[in-house]
């Protein structure tokens, strides 16, 4: 007699284990309509420009695309401008979300988010230390402030792993404190030069801390997809230690698990990772929580599958609450901060009452 | 009969008070070793050193002539597989995936499961019968089916040693029997060595091929079940007067507690 509920509970269940074929399926339909999206948000901004335009654009025959009233080529606006703010905001949005899926897994912490270990306090002070002084040249594509801010990060990593490791170990309960304890110190530093500062730099300073995506040419983006890649695929390789460590340490040790320097693969990656990401992008909220367990729900815990799944997902976020934040009150911009929040955290409430639906039945 | 485990003259501690204290054991292969003793008396302790997860202060933990301590995780799990008092899965993982997770060790690199491990996992499920709630997740199973799905994990990883720490905890008696029933099938169809800590002493008693009874640390007494389970060694070490018997089929030891009308005197003391 409860064959049939049963069933009917479970009818909708996703596959009980993620097989190559699932994997490809879901990656390769997540990648088509992430482009498809990314291709639609380019239409939009302070002008818009049709769809066909757009596609005729990238494939190189802008040339067949006619000015238009503000007189600036759509080609120009859509390739030296709106193109490469969208590769950051996927950039970025693709390592919030990917560091977010390792550290939940790693603090074993369904709300740790990539900045808990406070490396990007770090790289706020270093951004602040920049504005401040007034620091003003540019390296490789990245300005100033982006080279102190990631700097700055590096050495909290230092600091973080030095108060957090003990006999070569790193008790994640330490790590958590650590993160939190150097969070405090440096906001309140921030706040100190903040204070000292004159209002045109406060202001830069605060713009800077809500983050913005409006930072970076080609030169700095190549840098930044390289490094990205390599972040991600990193944390990646090791999906199935993370799933592992979902168990707990002590048992994931049990099953072979070379606890220890998985989790200090996983902590300097992300650490490096979110450093770099907030160094070019600031603070930019709900993405590194909210994606990853949006995704979790949708595709299941695996993190050979969550992993790639949410950093796509997470990219094509950002670039949608990037397109909204430059296009809503245009030709004024919003911080893209609060479009991440205030579409983030109600699809998150959605998704938990929708679920919760579904298990009573 | 080769040993595989040979623990000589081991201390340990957490902090100050030793919870095992020149402790010395051999475990040969192919026996069934069941640890008891009291709360506190170190049973956990004592798995989690012979698995390699804790380092004693002093002594040697022998695993197959080796010093667990100089093996690294993969290597200690290839032999053995170790089934925790308690579990928590932090994410919806299905029973399924859960008991494929005990493949880590035999997987290659960023690996898909072969059909060897799926093979394995399958059979761990219906061992632990557990075919019914496979596709559904740790945090829907009752407590029972939680730990046999944590008991199928450990089977999947195919060691030839198990610990297992209080593997019936939960467990109605059915399932029990079961477990206890498969433990014993491992051992002698696989010649798979298993040693279990538990508390209910009957199923030790009745399963079990040697017993052995820690007491603040140290081992108290040693042997077969009728050896190790008196009247006289229960009440020095659990502090408590039981009355024992025979299994009505198999003879082994059989304890049974005393109905007692008001709080005892070693009770009160």
């Amino acid at each position: 007699m409860d064959v049939p509920l049963q069933a009917g509970l479970h009818a909708d269940a996703r596959d009980s284990i993620l097989t190559v074929r699932r994997w490809w399926k879901t990656i390769v339909v997540l990648v088509i309509v992430s482009l498809i999206v990314l291709a639609l948000c380019l239409q939009y901004g302070t002008e818009r420009i049709a769809l066909a335009d757009v596609v005729r654009i990238l494939l190189g025959r802008g040339a067949d695309v006619t000015s238009n009233a503000s007189g600036v080529s759509p080609s120009i606006i859509l390739l030296e401008v709106r193109l490469p703010r969208l590769i950051l905001a996927f950039l970025v949005g693709a390592s919030l979300a990917a560091i977010g899926v390792a550290l939940q897994a790693l603090l074993r912490n369904p709300l740790a988010d990539p900045y808990i270990l406070g490396i990007s306090g770090g790289a706020a002070l270093g951004a602040a230390l920049a504005v401040q002084f007034g620091v003003s040249w540019a390296m490789g594509g990245f300005s100033a402030v982006q080279v102190f801010a990631f700097l700055a990060a590096g050495l909290t990593i230092l600091v973080i792993y030095r108060i957090a490791v003990s006999d070569g170990r790193i008790p994640v309960q330490t790590l958590l404190l650590a993160g939190v304890i150097i969070n405090a110190i440096l906001s309140a530093l921030i706040l100190f030069i903040t204070s000292l500062s004159d209002s045109t730099s406060a202001f830069r300073l605060f713009f800077w801390l809500m983050g913005s995506l409006a930072t970076l040419g080609y030169a700095g983006l190549g840098a930044l997809t390289v490094y990205v890649l390599l972040g991600i695929g990193l944390l990646f390789g090791q999906a199935r230690q993370l799933n592992l460590l979902s168990l707990g340490e002590e048992p994931a040790q049990g099953a072979g698990l070379q606890v220890e320097s998985v989790k200090r693969v996983i902590f300097f990656t992300s650490a490096l990772l979110t450093g770099a990401v907030v160094a070019v992008s600031g603070l930019i909220g709900f993405v590194g929580m909210i994606v990853p367990h949006g995704v979790r729900m949708v595709f299941g815990p695996d993190h050979r599958l969550l992993l790639p799944a949410a950093a796509i997902v997470g990219g094509t976020f950002l670039a949608i609450a990037d397109t909204v934040a430059r296009s809503l009150l245009a030709p004024s911009e919003l911080p893209v901060g609060v479009i991440t929040a205030l579409c983030g955290g109600p699809f998150f409430i959605y998704l938990l009452v929708s679920r919760r639906k579904d298990s009573i039945g | 009969m080769d040993l595989c485990y040979q623990l000589a003259d081991v201390w340990f501690r957490y902090a100050e008070r030793w919870i095992l204290q020149d402790f010395s054991l051999e475990v040969s292969q192919g026996e069934i070793v069941g640890v008891v003793g009291p709360n506190g008396s170190g049973k956990t302790s004592l798995l989690k050193l012979m698995a390699g997860l804790l380092h004693p202060q002093a002594g040697v933990v022998n695993l197959n002539g080796e010093d667990v301590g100089s093996l690294d995780p993969p290597q200690v799990a290839r032999c053995v597989a170790i089934v925790p008092q308690e579990s928590q899965v932090l994410f919806p993982f299905t029973v399924r995936e859960l008991v494929l997770m005990g493949r880590f060790v035999h997987q290659r690199g960023w690996g898909w499961e072969s059909a060897e491990d799926l093979r394995a996992a399958r059979l761990a499920i219906q061992l632990m019968d557990l075919e019914q709630v496979a596709n559904r997740t740790f945090q829907e199973l009752s407590g029972g089916e939680r730990q046999r799905a944590i008991i199928a994990r450990a089977l999947a990883q195919q060691s030839r040693i198990l610990l297992l720490d209080e593997p019936t905890a939960f467990l109605d008696i059915k399932h029990q029997l079961e477990i206890y029933a498969t433990l014993r099938g491992l051992n002698r169809d696989q010649g798979v060595t298993v040693i279990l800590v538990s508390h209910d002493l009957n199923l030790a008693s009745q399963y079990c091929h040697r017993l052995v009874l820690l007491h603040e640390g140290r081992v108290f007494h040693m042997g077969t079940p009728a050896e190790v389970l008196t009247v006289e060694h229960l009440r020095t070490v659990y502090g408590c007067e039981v009355i024992i018997d025979r299994h009505p089929i198999v003879g082994t030891p059989r304890i049974t507690l005393p109905v007692i009308e008001q709080c005892p005197q070693w009770i009160a003391r």
